[in-house]
């Protein structure tokens, strides 16, 4: 059915929106604004290829991409929150850093292709009864196991941060970083743990893209899905269930133009190709008109965190 | 023994010339080991990069000219970091400046060259500006997050541009190639002292940029703005107003380095017109410390780095690439030498008097 067809593109295009938007909730959550989530995914993206290429090993190159992902936090880490530079400079140079170590690491892969062997063991697996739901089934429930990584991390986190005391405990770092330490909580151990597994989940979304959406590498690969989802975490309001409708929300903009002339419709191609830039500024201005306590940005995000000025 | 990190007393004006000193020491050790590691010697390496900009009368000049839009851009950018408003869409600023001066280029050529040059500059500023102030305006009602939104807005303006080279634009003379054309001879800047009289309207927009942020009622206001949101409103100051002249005169700069580009350097518009200009000149502004001054020396080391990085391209085969991964050490060396501006490390424990 052409609509499965559609939404199915749309969840493997969203897949890596979901990482990185995941990787930029769990930053601002302990109070980290970071703009490095384009640079992550790159740093990700060029590490799982070339393992990936390198080994055939799907679960090795992913976990390289998650490794490189982290590095690249731990960067960022050190700066804003040990060293308290300021957060939006240090995530651009973030940003420009990874563009030139995935630049350089890939200049030899540039037009490479991931082997047959990697591809097949993250090739579809059709969930039984999931995937038998009309019309949406198919598109989430017949997909790699990689896709159902990005549902699975997902749901975890809502949980973590909705219900255990770790995740509580971060949440307080965030809105209120002395009042936190007060109360005994490590800030800056949490800042850093959280920081960190954000950048593994931009190292995994750019590694999505190299690994299954693209499977080949090329310069940029990533032609600015981490900023698209620095917004995406407004979006979904600080909510990683809600990051996941806002991840295939946007797949679905990404092909959309494709789809659509693929359908024989005469569309402009350049027009199509801004929508998803302007979606994105229509949503910060929705979420911006009706900001409510529910889905506020946690209270101290952007501020660095020092323990002599409380 | 116990290590603690105070508040250090205002420090002085050697202390942070020397702690930045270091910073650099410290940025071109660690691309030096860089360097080494891609198997290069950094000394041979370091000094065809400066052999590369500064060589000769032509690289002088090719250095200059690749200055120029990073200064005027990055001046642009400050007006608004002066105000902490985050405004990173410079590229589609320096894109849509280029795009009107453009318009004006082509299709109002036959005029004399002074109205021309002068209408083009309008247009550009118009442009850009106005590329800015949207933003602006949606942070100032609603609170949008300007850094997001400038950013997004780079990207429509560049298909906006790809859209005009592919089609309404495309020069029918090209035989079919996707290209605009050429400006005519009355929209090319004049040249002074051997380049393009972009460097002069650089230098003037220093000073007058100098000026308006530390001198006048208007820039004092952006500066306090951006100090404090409240302290702002308590005076009375419209902020809506300063945020939107902030941002028109941010962008409209930018603008302007578009009109430069498209004018002197290409000769038409294209998709690279701006080239990460509007991304290396936010760096370029922060590093300078936001001081019209030092981004004149500031930007002319980036037009450097740039200019030596393409030179060893050739010299060595390091790919561009790396002159990015350069760029971003140095950018973490300074950004993390800020800490030991601002706080100073204790050795002891016992009581610590911070301030």
């Amino acid at each position: 059915m052409e609509i499965s067809l559609f939404l199915s593109a749309a969840v493997i295009a969203g897949t890596p929106l979901l990482f990185a938007t995941l990787g930029g909730i769990l930053n601002e959550k302990v109070g980290n604004l970071n703009l490095g989530v384009e640079g992550m995914m790159l740093m990700g993206a060029v590490a799982g290829f070339i393992v990936g290429f390198k080994t055939n090993n799907a679960l090795l190159a992913m976990l390289a991409a998650g490794a490189i992902g982290a590095l690249g936090a731990l960067i960022y880490a050190v700066l804003t929150v040990s060293l308290h530079a300021n957060q939006v400079v240090t995530g651009l140079s973030l940003t420009i850093f990874g563009t030139g170590f995935s630049g350089f690491l890939g200049q030899k892969m540039v037009g490479q292709v991931i082997s047959d062997q990697v591809k097949l063991s993250l090739a579809p697996i059709r969930i039984p009864l999931l995937s038998k739901i009309p019309v949406i089934g198919e598109p989430l429930f017949n997909q790699s196991s990689f896709v159902y990584l990005g549902y699975i991390s997902a749901i975890l986190l809502f949980v973590y941060f909705l219900y255990t005391n770790w995740g509580l405990n971060a949440r307080m770092v965030g809105e209120n970083p002395a009042a936190a330490d007060a109360a005994g909580i490590h800030v800056n151990l949490y800042k850093y743990i959280h920081i960190l597994i954000g950048g593994a989940f931009c190292g995994l979304g750019g590694a999505f893209l190299s690994l299954v959406y693209v499977p080949a590498w090329q310069e940029g690969i990533t032609a600015g899905r981490g900023w698209i989802a620095v917004a995406l975490v407004i979006f979904a309001g600080w909510n990683p269930l809600k990051a996941i409708l806002g991840g295939f929300l946007f797949g679905g903009l990404d092909i959309l133009g494709f789809r659509l002339q693929g359908a024989g419709l005469s569309v402009n191609q350049y027009f199509l190709d801004m929508v998803p830039y302007a979606v994105t500024i229509v949503v910060l201005v929705i979420a911006g008109i009706k900001k409510n306590s529910l889905n506020a940005p946690p209270k101290s995000l952007g501020n660095a965190y020092f323990r002599e000025e409380r | 023994m116990r290590v603690r990190v105070v508040k250090a007393k205002e420090s002085s004006r050697n202390k942070k010339i020397l702690i930045q000193t270091m910073a650099i020491a410290a940025a071109l050790l660690i691309t030096g080991v860089f360097i080494l590691a891609i198997g290069h010697n950094p000394i041979n390496v370091y000094s065809s990069m400066i052999k590369g900009s500064f060589g000769s009368a032509y690289r002088v000049k090719e250095t200059i000219i690749k200055a120029v839009p990073l200064l005027i851009t990055a001046l642009g950018i400050a007006a608004a970091f002066r105000m902490k408003f985050w405004n990173i869409g410079a590229e589609g600023q320096i894109i849509m400046g280029a795009f009107g001066a453009s318009f004006v280029a082509l299709r109002f050529a036959d005029l004399p060259k002074g109205a021309v040059l002068l209408s083009m500059m309008i247009a550009a500023v118009v442009c850009g500006g106005v590329w800015g102030i949207i933003p602006g305006y949606l942070k100032a009602k609603w609170g949008t997050n300007e850094s997001i939104v400038t950013l997004m807005m780079n990207y429509i303006a560049l298909k906006w541009i790809v859209y005009l080279q592919y089609g309404p634009w495309k020069d029918p003379a090209s035989q079919g190639f996707p290209k605009i054309a050429n400006f005519a001879d009355s929209a090319i800047l004049p040249k002074f002292l051997g380049v393009h009289i972009g460097w002069i309207i650089a230098l003037v927009l220093v000073v007058v940029i100098h000026i308006f942020i530390n001198y006048t009622k208007k820039g004092y206001e952006i500066v306090v703005l951006g100090e404090s949101e409240n302290t702002a409103r308590y005076a009375g100051m419209d902020i809506k107003k300063i945020v939107l002249l902030a941002t028109f005169i941010s962008a409209g700069i930018a603008g302007l380095a578009g009109m430069i580009q498209a004018s002197a350097v290409s000769n038409t518009l294209n998709m690279q017109i701006a080239g990460g200009a509007g991304y290396t000149a936010i760096i370029i502004a922060w590093l300078s410390g936001l001081s019209a001054p030092w981004m004149v020396v500031v930007s002319l080391l980036f037009a450097a780095l740039i200019q030596g990085g393409s030179f060893i391209q050739t010299a060595f085969q390091i790919p561009q690439s790396a002159a990015d991964i350069i760029q971003a050490l140095i950018l973490f060396c300074v950004l993390g030498s800020q800490f030991f501006i601002q706080y100073k490390v204790v050795f002891g424990g016992g009581e610590v008097r911070g301030n």
